[in-house]
């Protein structure tokens, strides 16, 4: 019934690079692939003595028994991953799927905003649209053209597919809010409006909406430690309410967001992220020198991870 | 030796419980027992306030020995009944005075399969040594140190009862690996099933784990406490977050587990609802003890998880939780920490022992004190809190006497760190994802054998009760697999393990005769 233990870890099975920051992860789960829904999400521990990391489900695939992670490399966990996790090695630890699930039925026309790494979660909850009988329109934003990502997935469940890059490189030129800007001006009727990204992007997006009185769901990822209800670490403030994003969340009600003390909280550890970057940097360049170790090897095709490390 | 007399007496032997082998001792009176409590060996507070190493240091055999004989041995002894799971104290006590741990650890094991756990957690105060007979006139016996002291032993000399097991073929699934779903699991395993304990956490142990820090409850021994359950065939799945992952419904209908035990305790902590309570530097006591206690923030940077903490800490809340929140919060560095109380010592819930050495390590208490506001610093952090001084006024609910704001008291309080501890609510996930009746407060609701709305599904423990203690979680966890038993039409062998002498035979049948045979394994 319950195929993997901790003992034996979370079976990687693939991987994919997307840019030389962002990855994906293919982990063998059969559980928690059955039971995944669109905006829901994990926590994620690499090693026995790694931090919990939660990061959204990216898709799932209920016949092959599997859940897709993707992951931008940020900070030294995340960099660590990117540099062990390759398929065939094991996660520690990886437990969900948590969260409230997003309601998917009943909604005739929705427009789906992903930006930058949010992309990923946006999918599987504009693919649970568009099977839900729903007109859907999909707003991807990325910085550059190389930094885009399955782009060709959504096309694939979207009903029209805005692309907009920071720089004009890929699609139109502008941010995702200029992108609902233009969904809302060739659509009178949308229903709802689901957002997943940065809390900038949030926020901006929210902004764009609020005048037309369009429902907007956004999901939020605040720090946090267990995901079950337990730290507090990860509470929001929505209205005039404090939720905790890992239970009552990670979707809310954008408008009623308060995002300024959001981001503010996610500045808590910048400091000590900082420094444990900067450390793991700093053994991975001696690591290097010495050609004995072979703790992080790189591997062929990837970009190389210490000059990413060194360079952020 | 004393030649056995107990033919002398055979009216006295019966009202006994345990063996004759004391029998030839004279009878013990108050005067005879030495007067005073055997003190136990504790680190010295400037010392043991820059590390984790556990304070208490527990008795030696000698001193373990010296307190035994303290116990008057009463025929009606009080102690059994203060123990929510009712161990055989004289029983195990009688079998220490005559030099016999591991007779005392079968003893105890029979009630209680976590003797170290609770040796050290239990608010022995408050129940067998509340009522101690001797306690109405010296100090009651140091009951828990003792329980401490066999359980100890047994982990060093590996000792492991574990019972010949009749297998049932009944699958038993239980849904956290807290001190109630341990104790559940135990029994259940001991009564033939195949026991599964799911754990949404990477390691086993619930609040024992990531709640009681190392200086107070050792992880080493909980992860020994838990190795035994191994011994008796118990399963655990981490990483497994019941609700979400797969239901109760599905466990039952699914999955095939005969009955369910949920156990997923209250760790939702209560929000402080004040104004500031969500800047940087303000934090729940349940995340300061998880990042420490469970992800080892205190070995950062050897473990990833951070804890940056503050020069000046203030507590909010005087229960156990925030004793061990201080004690962490002066381990980790903080130059001053400072527990701040809306009611007085006298109602302060912490254990007087967790008190004492919370005041011995240097936390300065502030009494008759409530936040207000929590003032930020112009960069997201806390710079100070607003307070007021409370007074006492009428008794409330509780019993205890209301704190009364005095008008105009308020005052500024400098720290840059605010804990939170002021406690904790039910946790919803399995109420969001089953169809189990809950009260309005969404704690589930049971009858009084633990039983939920759902056939075969059976609740303990704190997401019961509300916050409580973990050997009141325990205790839920026994009944709660004494009635699965009844409901699985198990024959219950554990009734006569809890200290009722004397049941007598039916037809011939002792009706004390167990299903299994204990038999000793190393």
């Amino acid at each position: 019934m319950i195929e993997a233990s901790p003992a034996a870890g979370f079976k990687i099975l693939a991987r994919e690079d997307f840019s030389d920051v962002t990855y994906s992860l293919v982990i063998h789960h059969p559980l928690m692939a059955k039971a995944a829904q669109p905006g829901q999400f994990v926590i994620v521990m690499s090693h026995e003595s790694g931090e919990r990391i939660p990061l959204t489900i990216a898709d799932f695939d209920r016949k092959k028994g599997t859940v897709t992670l993707v992951v931008q490399a940020v900070g030294k966990s995340t960099k660590e991953m990117q540099q062990v996790c390759q398929p065939g090695t094991s996660l520690y630890g990886i437990v969900g799927p948590m969260g409230v699930p997003s309601p998917l039925t009943g909604k005739k026309k929705v427009v789906c905003v992903g930006g930058g790494l949010g992309v990923a979660p946006i999918y599987p909850q504009a693919r649970g649209f568009k099977e839900n009988g729903a007109y859907v329109i999909g707003i991807l934003g990325f910085r550059t053209k190389s930094l885009v990502f399955w782009a060709d997935k959504f096309r694939a469940c979207c009903d029209e597919l805005i692309l907009c890059t920071d720089d004009g490189s890929a699609g139109m030129k502008g941010f995702v809010s200029d992108g609902i800007k233009l969904a809302i001006a060739g659509h009178k009727d949308i229903d709802e409006v689901v957002a997943i990204g940065p809390p900038i992007m949030m926020k901006a997006c929210v902004e764009v909406t609020r005048p037309h009185a369009i429902k907007t769901i956004v999901s939020l990822n605040p720090i946090m430690v267990d995901g079950t209800g337990m730290c507090g670490g990860c509470r929001v403030k929505i209205g005039n309410e404090v939720k905790f994003a890992c239970v009552d969340g990670p979707d809310f009600d954008g408008h009623k967001v308060d995002f300024n003390d959001l981001m503010m909280r996610l500045k808590r550890y910048t400091e000590e992220e900082k420094a444990a970057l900067n450390r793991w940097s700093e053994s991975c360049r001696i690591m290097k020198q010495t050609p004995t170790v072979n703790a992080a090897e790189p591997t062929l095709g990837l970009p190389d991870p210490f000059e990413e490390a060194l360079g952020g | 030796m004393r030649p056995n007399r107990h033919w002398a007496c055979p009216i006295r032997l019966k009202k006994r419980w345990g063996d004759s082998s004391n029998m030839a001792k004279k009878k013990k009176t108050i005067r005879s027992i030495p007067q005073l409590r055997t003190p136990v060996r504790e680190l010295d507070p400037q010392v043991r306030v820059k590390n984790f190493e556990e304070v208490n240091c527990g008795y030696s055999l000698d001193e373990a020995l010296n307190e035994a004989e303290r116990c008057l041995m009463c025929p009606d002894p009080a102690c059994i009944a203060g123990c929510p799971v009712n161990i055989n104290i004289p029983k195990f006590i009688e079998a220490l005075t005559a030099k016999d741990v591991r007779g005392a650890y079968d003893v105890i094991t029979a009630s209680n399969l976590l003797a170290s756990v609770c040796g050290r957690v239990c608010p022995q105060e408050t129940q067998c040594e509340g009522v101690c007979i001797v306690g109405e006139t010296l100090e009651p016996v140091a009951i828990g140190r003792l329980e401490r002291f066999v359980g100890d032993t047994a982990i060093k000399e590996k000792w492991v009862n574990i019972p010949y097991i009749e297998p049932t073929g009944y699958k038993i699934g239980i849904v956290g690996s807290g001190p109630a779903g341990m104790a559940c699991a135990a029994d259940m395993a001991k009564a033939g099933c195949d026991v599964t304990v799911f754990e949404a956490f990477h390691q086993a142990g619930g609040v024992l784990k990531y709640g009681i820090p190392d200086f107070r409850l050792p992880n080493a021994v909980v992860d020994a406490e838990i190795e035994n359950l191994r011994k008796l065939g118990v399963k655990f799945e981490c990483n497994t977050l019941v609700g979400r992952l797969f239901t109760i419904e599905q466990m039952r209908n699914e999955f095939g587990f005969d009955a369910v035990f949920i156990g997923t305790g209250a760790g939702y902590p209560s929000m402080l609802g004040i104004p500031g309570d969500s800047l940087n530097g303000v934090l729940s006591a349940n995340e300061l003890l998880t990042r420490c206690n469970l992800m080892r923030a205190k070995e950062f940077p050897n473990f990833d998880t951070p804890l940056p903490l503050g020069k000046r800490v203030a507590v909010i809340g005087a229960g156990n939780t925030a004793m061990d929140a201080m004690r962490v919060s002066l381990r980790l560095g903080a130059e001053k920490v400072y527990c701040i109380y809306r009611r007085s010592r006298a109602e302060c819930p912490a254990r007087a022992e967790e008190v004492h050495h919370a005041e011995q390590e240097g936390v300065e208490f502030n009494w008759l004190t409530a936040p207000v506001e929590v003032l930020a610093d112009g960069k997201g952090n806390v710079r100070a809190m607003r307070c007021i001084k409370m007074e006492l006024g009428e008794p409330d609910d509780s019993g205890r006497r209301r704190p009364v704001p005095v008008a105009g008291s308020e005052f500024e309080f400098e720290c840059d760190q605010i804990v939170f501890a002021i406690g904790t609510n039910a946790n919803p996930i399995i109420g969001q994802t089953s169809h189990l009746g809950l009260n309005k407060r969404g704690y589930i609701n049971t009858d009084e054998t633990l039983a939920t709305s759902m056939a075969g599904v059976f609740a303990g423990g704190d997401i019961v009760t509300g916050a409580a203690t973990v050997i009141e979680a325990m205790g839920a966890g026994r009944k709660a697999a004494r009635s699965i038993k009844n409901y699985l039409r198990i024959r219950d062998s554990s009734d006569d393990d809890a200290g009722k002498p004397g049941l007598g035979t039916f037809f011939g049948i002792d009706l004390r005769e167990r299903n299994f045979a204990r038999i000793r394994a190393a």
